[in-house]
């Protein structure tokens, strides 16, 4: 590397995550990375994600099933998908569709789908 | 929604990949942007961003006043910005003074130069408990304070992102500014740890 932006060892290399894995699961990092993405694009403000992400957030705090672990990404993927509805890019009924196609691919499907889908790490968590 | 399919087996997972394949077919966006995006918070930002800032404030005078002044350009000044940087405020540790920060809404969190936020750091407990009972909380994640010591809680808003300039550890005058960094730790500068 020529000019590195960052130090990978060396004494100035603390664990760049503190050890512990920045997306607990694959998903995680797609509904981070579709946000992050969207709003660069210009789809929607920070502002108003964000405001989906409190409202979901707070919602969860007041009610969820019993036993149901807080999941900060599950939360995001709920403001996600109410903000690109609200914009009228993507319906919830639409979502809803595609995932259950998607649920009904024979078993394996996850080899064939495996590159670029941040499949290969995380799993078993 | 297909009658066929019971709703609960619309995973996360699957609800991530259909809104991904409806927003890519759409033009919404670009995988290879996606990828970049992702890639560059899983491998690329994190808190020796902030170690950085933090060791030139230790060893440069003009730049911790800068620094203190205006975060979100000094920080700049050494190449970190970006989403969720916009406007980072730098809160001085001092013998007397410990600040920790929160985000009890959401979890809001200075991303340039901390890379995306811990678990404990997004857990409901930590966000409620922090602000009511900050001492007990930093007790139990190992970081006791002396009466003595006055502990300020922030609490992020949606356009103020927070970084804590911890005290320089005692013994590092001969240290260089790259050593110094290494003694920085994440959450010395979310200030759960001193």
């Amino acid at each position: 590397m020529t000019s590195p932006v960052l130090e990978i060892d060396g004494p100035a290399a603390p664990p760049r995550d503190n050890g512990e894995l920045v997306f607990a699961e694959p998903w995680e990092s797609r509904a981070f990375g579709l946000a992050v993405t969207l709003h660069d694009a210009g789809s929607f403000t920070w502002d108003d994600f964000r405001d989906h992400l409190v409202a979901r957030i707070a919602d969860w705090e007041r009610s969820h099933p019993e036993g149901e672990c807080y999941s900060y990404y599950r939360c995001w993927l709920d403001a996600l998908e109410s903000v690109v509805a609200e914009r009228g890019l993507v319906g919830a009924d639409e979502v809803a569709d595609r995932a259950g196609a998607l649920a009904q691919r024979p078993a394996g499907h996850d080899h064939e789908h495996a590159e670029g889908h941040g499949h290969g790490h995380g799993h078993g968590h | 929604m297909s009658a066929s399919i019971n709703p609960d087996r619309l995973s996360p997972a699957l609800r991530t990949e259909a809104l991904e394949q409806l927003l890519t077919e759409r033009g919404l966006v670009d995988p290879a942007v996606m990828d970049k995006f992702i890639s560059t918070y899983e491998n690329d930002v994190g808190p020796l961003n902030g170690a950085k800032v933090v060791a030139k404030a230790w060893t440069d005078p003009e730049y911790r006043a800068r620094l203190l002044a205006e975060g979100t350009s000094a920080i700049k000044e050494l190449g970190f910005a970006g989403p969720q940087g916009e406007h980072i405020v730098v809160l001085e540790n001092t013998d007397t003074v410990h600040h920790v920060v929160t985000c009890t809404l959401c979890s809001c969190y200075p991303w340039p130069v901390l890379g995306l936020p811990p678990g404990w750091y997004k857990d409901p407990a930590y966000r409620a408990r922090i602000v009511r009972e900050p001492r007990a909380v930093l007790a139990e994640m190992g970081l006791t304070l002396p009466d003595d010591v006055e502990v300020k809680v922030w609490d992020s808003s949606s356009e103020v992102r927070y970084l804590v300039l911890p005290l320089r550890p005692e013994g590092t005058e001969d240290a260089s500014e790259e050593e110094l960094a290494g003694h920085v730790t994440r959450d010395m500068m979310v200030g759960v740890a001193r």
